[in-house]
């Protein structure tokens, strides 16, 4: 077989991959924001859960989350009596974005500290209240500081995708695998493979860039500065 | 040793009442008592660390205090009345005494994300809930008064120093409080740039009906526009009186020292 | 069975209690490939850092592009490549020598960036001084900017030694027994994957505790200005 014959499956598998993309960045967004923000609340059961969400799920493989969502939790389920089977989807999807929501919790975390505490009182003086202060002053001059980190996980999240292949899903590296599986031919399908990836990739981070700019406007060329 | 200033027989808009405050083991202000009348124009001098900066934060509700009573407008400020017992004020009570008060900062804190019309307009809209047509036309007629009404759709970082705290001026007064505290307006300034801010602070001095508290280290400016000047070191008022009074005859050693101190380094 | 253990299905306490030491065993694993894939790491990421840093913009450019590639491409698809492709071409390595390549290269790029980092982080000033006292640059490179850039680079190589660890459960997919690789044989045959795959969960968890506070150890004993030299 030709090497062009390989692309229409490694397309379809790749649309897959896409979506996964999607959808577990979104949920990873709002993990990173639930959790970034709740590890600083004033709510102390918050502040709990979000500690122990962010180590839990930065502590442990992404793989063997994965495998437990998908393997374990169904036998927890038998236990309960409840059928916690998650189609491989929705095991994906929840894995990468939890994981990736943990990572990307600290990068909240650590801009939202970065707002200088004068902002606060400026907040303070006009009488604000603190979740106006937080919506209104502290996330829009938060934000465009995650968003160079947030590049960087949004590409390793795509990278991620790929272990869900070995539940069964059908993404661009389960395609590879079925199509070498067929043909033996390893050399191209594996170098299509990276190719696509490569390519997804650079794209992604094209448009996070463009993100980061867009979000940055009021910044201009420096940091703001005044006196 | 406290001169009772001359006050008027209606009561002071500010007073405090025997006020501790701590940080730690350091006492900034210790047993202070101090008041401030309606449309008085005060400034307080003195060297850093003597709590100056510290007593505009806690009218701010910026600080908190350790003892003592402060009243603002005729009601506690950290406190609140519940029957006839005096309690901690609650996060209401502080938000509504806020509203007496406007701050303009050293380093002017103008909020970098957005424009300088949106600096003026966003509290009274999303605080005392104005439209965004009566807030723009208030934003307006402040940025008139400073003299900013040119650049009102800049963004904070293409503005100088002075502009920027004249905005940081113009965002406080939108919220219509009736006292305004000034914490070193000028003192992160360029030298060539302060004049313009004293000369808004003047004509807010001049023409408005705003009781002003200013800490500052403008001598010269102090001694035009105050109608008292208040000297503070370790946490006390060493000495207070008329700007005629205190900067060319002062009575205690302590406060001749800081002056001719002052004025040495000019 | 396995590794010649037995395990007990009385009750899940006592499944997991026995299993335990079996799982033990895919943790030697993990470590011994988390070890040398760093290592291997450690040196792809020097020469890559050395090629990117080159005069010569017919070494400099492919080593971006080698870095970029790898840095932007799933470890699982390098893993594959590496143990499908290579034995075509006549090269036979073991299992977990592959997966061992396959996370230094992987890692390579990120570590040349660390190395990068570390020596720019040094101040510009350091390297005038040394011209001035007329240091080779040589003798600069090794005495001067390298022991200021340690600091920085190493709490960071510990923290991507860290992250090696917990991709090392990928080789499992070609057979390498790490403790994920144990766990899911063990759940093959017992039925049960709530118990090893939850063991190996907290397993790695208190790994990833240990290894944060030695590194914070680590980071609090080395001098900020530079390891000191004699």
């Amino acid at each position: 077989m030709h090497w062009i014959d390989y692309l229409p499956p490694l397309l379809q598998g790749a649309r897959i991959t896409i979506e996964l993309t999607i959808y577990s960045t979104l949920l990873g967004a709002l993990a990173a924001f639930t959790f970034g923000l709740g590890r600083g609340a004033d709510c102390v059961p918050l502040r709990w859960i979000s500690v122990a969400f962010i180590e839990v799920f930065r502590g442990t493989s992404l793989l063997v989350q994965l495998f437990w969502l998908y393997f374990a939790l169904p036998v927890l389920g038998q236990w309960v009596g409840l059928d916690l089977r998650l189609p491989p989807m929705v095991a994906g999807v929840l894995a990468l974005g939890l994981n990736i929501g943990a990572y990307g919790a600290e990068v909240v975390r650590g801009a939202v500290a970065a707002v200088p505490r004068s902002q606060h009182e400026a907040a303070l003086a006009l009488d604000f209240t603190p979740r106006q202060t937080l919506w209104r002053i502290t996330l829009p001059q938060a934000i465009p500081e995650m968003m160079p980190s947030f590049g960087n996980l949004a590409v390793q999240n795509l990278k991620d995708t790929a272990l869900v292949s070995l539940i069964s899903l059908g993404d661009l590296a389960f395609r590879a695998e079925q199509i070498r599986n067929f043909t033996q031919d390893s050399t191209t399908v594996y170098t299509l493979l990276l190719l696509m990836y490569f390519g997804m990739a650079l794209v992604l981070t094209a448009l996070m860039r463009l993100l980061e700019r867009l979000v940055g406007r009021w910044r201009g060329a420096n940091a703001p500065q005044g006196g | 040793m406290n001169e009772q200033a001359s006050v008027p027989d209606t009561d002071p808009i500010i007073r405090f009442d025997k006020v501790v405050k701590r940080f730690g083991e350091t006492t900034i202000l210790d047993q202070l008592d101090f008041s401030v009348a309606r449309n008085e124009i005060v400034t307080i001098i003195g060297p850093s660390g003597s709590g100056k900066s510290t007593v505009l934060r806690i009218l701010m509700t910026l600080e908190t205090i350790q003892e003592g009573l402060i009243h603002v407008a005729g009601e506690p400020l950290w406190h609140e009345l519940q029957g006839d017992r005096l309690v901690p004020a609650s996060v209401e009570h502080l938000r509504k005494m806020r509203k007496h008060m406007g701050m303009v900062f050293q380093q002017f804190n103008l909020f970098p994300h957005m424009t300088v019309r949106r600096n003026i307009t966003e509290a009274p809209m999303r605080v005392l809930g104005l439209s965004r047509a009566e807030a723009e036309a208030l934003a307006e007629e402040y940025l008139q008064l400073v003299g900013m009404m040119e650049h009102a759709d800049k963004f904070p970082r293409q503005l100088s120093g002075g502009q920027q705290q004249r905005v940081a001026i113009a965002r406080a007064l939108a919220m219509r409080p009736k006292i305004m505290l000034f914490d070193e307006p000028t003192s992160a300034l360029d030298p060539e740039l302060v004049g313009e801010v004293l000369s808004v602070i003047r004509n807010l001095a001049d023409q408005h009906d705003l009781t002003m508290l200013l800490v500052t280290h403008e001598m010269q400016f102090a001694r035009q526009i105050s109608d008292r000047v208040c000297f503070f070191d370790k946490g006390v008022i060493v000495e207070e009186g008329p700007p005629e009074q205190l900067f060319t005859a002062p009575a205690e050693a302590r406060t001749q020292a800081f002056l001719k101190d002052i004025l040495a380094r000019g | 069975m396995l590794f010649g253990i037995e395990w007990d299905t009385s009750s899940n306490w006592a499944f997991a209690w026995s299993i335990l030491p079996i799982l033990v065993r895919g943790l030697w694993v993990t470590l011994q490939a988390a070890a040398v894939g760093f290592l291997l790491a450690a040196l792809l990421g020097l020469i890559l850092a050395a090629m990117k840093g080159a005069r010569l913009r017919l070494i400099r450019w492919p080593a971006k592009l080698i870095s970029e590639f790898l840095r932007d491409t799933p470890l699982l698809a390098q893993l594959f490549f590496l143990y499908y492709v290579l034995p075509d071409y006549g090269i036979v390595l073991h299992a977990f020598m592959t997966g061992a390549l396959a996370l230094g290269l992987q890692y390579s790029a990120y570590m040349s960036e660390v190395y990068r980092a570390g020596i720019e982080a040094v101040p510009r000033g350091q390297g005038d001084a040394a011209r001035a006292l007329d240091l080779t640059p040589a003798r600069t490179f090794i005495d001067v900017v390298i022991p200021q850039a340690v600091p920085r680079i190493i709490p960071a190589l510990g923290n991507y030694l860290v992250s090696i660890t917990k991709d090392v459960p990928i080789l499992s997919v070609v057979s390498i027994l790490d403790m994920l690789g144990v766990a899911k044989i063990i759940g093959d045959r017992s039925f049960n994957y709530l118990v090893p795959l939850t063991l190996v969960g907290v397993l790695y968890l208190l790994l990833t505790l240990v290894s944060a506070a030695l590194i914070r150890m680590l980071d609090r004993r080395l001098p900020k200005q530079g390891v000191p030299l004699r």
